[in-house]
């Protein structure tokens, strides 16, 4: 058995590479909304007052049925990364902070699935 | 404890005391917006269920955004996402290094706000001129 205190036997190991991963993870999904959001806010103009049908043919378009899956996915999952950090900077108790974070993963996955779904029935036709 | 009455100690200055700067309004409107931006997620996947079930649900969710409440809320998303979208970009500035002198961050602080409210002022204002819909 040796001594050395945990802290002394990690000592200059150097990093262990994650304490940075919800910051760059953040950051990334961030930059990848850009653009995205950029192409739903042109694309729901294009679409204001049209009729079903050509809702339908835009949403057909594989082009536009992937950059509208791809922006719901990274947005729901930035979302769920930024309302995790509002969580745990404001609720202390440990129960209800759980509950919170079970909420807001289980929010994401649903609405994940739910849109994926609609998207897959209208495109896959 | 009971035999010594608490007295009433004093608080260190917190949120309530200070006169709001520019940046600590905009960070906490980016978190705000962020949290508002999960109900409009729930409005997107309302839109494609309702475009995915037909043109009765369509119909019905076409005549829920025309009424006032809907048009309000539709303006605070297209608000919240600009607001949000705007802010990012400083936010990743600041990132990387740039704009975090004090003067700067006021001032594009204010940027934000204008900016986001011409972007979603614009959006609604080309779709009630018309300019919209070249997709049908």
């Amino acid at each position: 058995m040796s001594l050395e205190t945990p802290l002394h036997k990690v000592g200059g190991l150097g990093s262990a590479h994650s304490g940075v991963g919800h910051f760059m993870r953040q950051r990334i999904t961030a930059i990848a909304l850009i653009p995205l959001t950029v192409w739903f806010a042109v694309s729901a103009l294009g679409l204001i007052g049209a009729k079903e049908v050509s809702e339908l043919i835009f949403l057909s378009n594989p082009l536009n049925a992937v950059l509208l899956g791809t922006f719901i996915l990274i947005s729901l999952y930035h979302l769920a990364m930024g309302l995790r950090e509002v969580v745990v900077d404001y609720v202390p108790h440990e129960g209800f902070k759980l509950f919170l974070m079970l909420l807001n993963y289980g929010f994401a996955i649903a609405v994940a699935a739910a849109c994926l779904f609609a998207l897959a029935r209208i495109s896959i036709v | 404890m009971a035999e010594h009455p608490q007295k009433v100690r004093p608080l260190s200055p917190h949120l309530t005391i200070y006169r709001w700067p520019v940046t600590m309004a905009t960070s906490i409107t980016h978190r705000m917006t962020g949290v508002a931006l999960a109900g409009g997620m729930l409005l997107v996947a309302w839109w494609l269920i309702a475009v995915s079930y037909g043109p009765e649900t369509f119909n019905f969710f076409n005549s829920m955004l025309a009424t006032p409440i809907g048009q309000v809320v539709l303006f605070g998303f297209a608000w919240a996402l600009a607001y949000h979208l705007v802010n990012g970009i400083r936010h990743l500035a600041w990132d990387f290094g740039y704009g975090f002198a004090l003067p700067t961050a006021n001032k594009t602080g204010v940027l934000v706000f204008v900016l986001s409210l011409l972007l979603a002022g614009g959006f609604f204002a080309l779709a009630y001129l018309g300019k919209g819909g070249y997709y049908q």
